[in-house]
């Protein structure tokens, strides 16, 4: 079993030839796949709020950014600039303390959450056993922040948006779940590595989706609604509650809402593919066709080529998602709060238990495609 | 002393010390908002026990249930029902006070008694660190089978119990409902649960 390329046992053997003990090494090691990660979320954003500029002017028939750099590239830039040097306001009968930890709140699960995202065989930070349930169970801690900064605003728009949030992300998480556990029981693991190894025996034809077609229908409508984006984006729903729970929020203490709900798109996009789209999987097997053009999969060019395919296909297997996620936003009217809780508790629900049993059955019947 | 076992100590301490003052700070804060915000992150501070552990899957298990649920219904509960009422003063407050402190004392110094007299097994059992989910399974499926399903049963009682009494009818007299002087005793009412006519 060859182990593809591992950066951080490189890292630390060069860094001991220097002549330092192991564990110092480690410990340098550690917060460089944390500031390389913490970096990419943020570009990712940057590209992110781009595309969403971008498209909703195409869709809307507008030219959208154009002045700040080629095409407008800058203006998520320009937009971020503006947002640090804006004054930091708070509300004169605020509870100032929660009003400021509520949006924080809100971010660093978020951010935590990117520690299970595999980009490659060993390109993730940490391949922690209990993987995807730590997804699940750090973005529990979310609607917290939402309710803190609802609450705190003294505003009653805030209050309705804090709590309609918090009420949608936990009806949201149960079918979430349970589509996330028809996954592991697959897989027989909670690891995304696993996960994204069990998919990728026969290129695109071993991918979970056509597998689990049901159960990614109701992942990527629960992802959707957990990022509170149109269709589902209730809590701010401009016309019934100015803002939400936003709604005092100015600076950067905005900003981090804004940053956190598009880390949380492209981070949901990135599970989607992690999960049902074979993640850093090229859709014809690496090992087919490294036999096919006469190299060995151990060969060092054939590694490194796989590998930043592998990152590459990622990615583009991600960007894909954020493309439909923001079509849907600019193209789909918003749904009312009764009828987005009726989908969630009357009709994803019930259909995603018998996905999961639909799946354990067929795991019985047919341990070889569906997982022994 | 290495560096792995030092971070170990100094983030036991500092969890320990979080938990120790904010369950402190949950009881004694007189906003109850306060309280239930700093319950969520002594719910955390125990999380981060359990990680020092080397039990994560107990760890993410606390955190969903008891920060995502348990603390996100606490936090609804008072938001919704954000009412600011006077309590009646309490006749001999101070001695209630007092004889309250008193028992809490006790039963600290008995608990400190019993975990210094006690002769623990040190150091305990080696963690199965990564193996714990599967071992968690199976035990919850051959030998605690009995008591897992005897909880699902309670929570499904809980449930229906839930859905039974959000569905009451409440059936109020019309012109009760046009008497706006008198808003305060349509709460009042004292409505049976179960009537003949909610559970049509």
């Amino acid at each position: 079993m060859n182990s593809g390329i591992d950066l951080e046992m490189s890292f630390t053997q060069g860094v001991q030839n220097l002549g330092l003990s192991h564990e110092l090494a480690h410990l340098l090691w550690i917060p460089l796949p944390m500031l390389l990660v913490l970096v990419s979320a943020v570009i990712g954003v940057l590209v992110t709020v781009w595309l969403e500029r971008k498209i909703s002017a195409a869709a809307q028939q507008r030219i959208g950014p154009e002045y700040a750099g080629a095409l407008g590239i800058l203006q998520p830039m320009a937009d971020g600039l503006k947002l640090l040097v804006k004054e930091d306001i708070i509300p004169a009968r605020a509870d100032s303390v929660l009003f400021t930890v509520g949006p924080i709140l809100v971010l660093v699960p978020v951010i935590i959450s990117w520690l299970i995202v595999p980009f490659g065989q060993n390109l993730l930070i940490s391949n922690v056993g209990i993987g995807i349930f730590l997804w699940i169970a750090l973005s529990s801690i979310q609607p917290i922040g939402l309710l803190m900064s609802g609450y705190s605003s003294n505003n009653k728009y805030s209050l309705l948006g804090g709590l309609r949030a918090a009420a949608q992300s936990i009806s949201y998480e149960i079918p979430l779940a349970l589509a996330v556990l028809a996954i592991v029981m697959m897989s027989n693991s909670l690891s995304t590595i696993d996960i994204v190894e069990q998919q990728n025996t026969a290129g695109f034809l071993s991918w979970n989706i056509w597998r689990q077609p049901v159960g990614f229908i109701i992942f990527w409508i629960c992802a959707l609604a957990e990022c509170e984006r149109l269709p589902f984006d209730l809590p701010e729903a401009e016309e019934e509650l100015v803002a939400g729970y936003q709604t005092e929020y100015a600076g950067m203490k905005f900003a981090l809402f804004y940053l956190a709900g598009y880390i949380n798109l492209v981070l949901s996009a990135l599970l989607v593919s992690v999960l049902y789209l074979g993640g850093w999987g090229f859709p014809i097997s690496i090992d087919w066709f490294s036999s096919l053009i006469g190299l060995s999969i151990d060969n060092p060019l054939v590694q490194i080529i796989a590998a930043s395919l592998g990152i590459v296909m990622t990615i583009l297997k991600a960007y894909l998602l954020v493309f439909l996620a923001i079509l849907l936003r600019w193209t789909t009217p918003r749904v009312r709060i009764d009828q987005l809780l009726d989908l969630g508790w009357k009709f994803l629900l019930p259909i995603s238990l018998v996905n999961l049993l639909v799946t354990a059955s067929l795991k019985l019947a047919f341990p070889m495609t569906f997982g022994g | 002393m290495n560096i792995a076992y030092s971070t170990e100590l100094i983030c036991f301490l500092i969890l320990s010390s979080v938990i120790i003052s904010g369950s402190l700070a949950v009881v004694l804060l007189e906003n109850i908002v306060y309280s239930a915000f700093l319950l969520g992150g002594v719910f955390m501070a125990v999380a981060g026990l359990y990680l020092l552990l080397n039990a994560s899957f107990v760890a993410a298990a606390q955190v969903l249930v008891y920060v995502g649920a348990v603390n996100v219904l606490i936090l609804f509960a008072i938001m919704l029902v954000n009412k600011k009422e006077k309590l009646k003063p309490i006749e001999g407050l101070k001695t209630r006070k007092l004889i309250s402190g008193g028992v809490c004392g006790g039963l600290l110094i008995l608990l400190l008694r019993v975990s210094i007299t006690t002769n623990w097994n040190l150091p305990g059992p080696t963690s199965i660190g990564e193996e714990a989910t599967e071992r968690i399974g199976e035990h919850l499926f051959t030998d605690y089978l009995l008591p897992f399903e005897l909880a699902s049963i309670l929570l499904l009682m809980a449930m229906i119990g839930a859905i039974v009494l959000a569905r009451r009818d409440v059936s109020i007299p019309k012109d009760d409902i046009n008497d706006f002087n008198n808003q305060k005793s349509l709460s009042d009412k004292k409505i049976p649960l179960l009537s003949e006519n909610s559970l049509k």
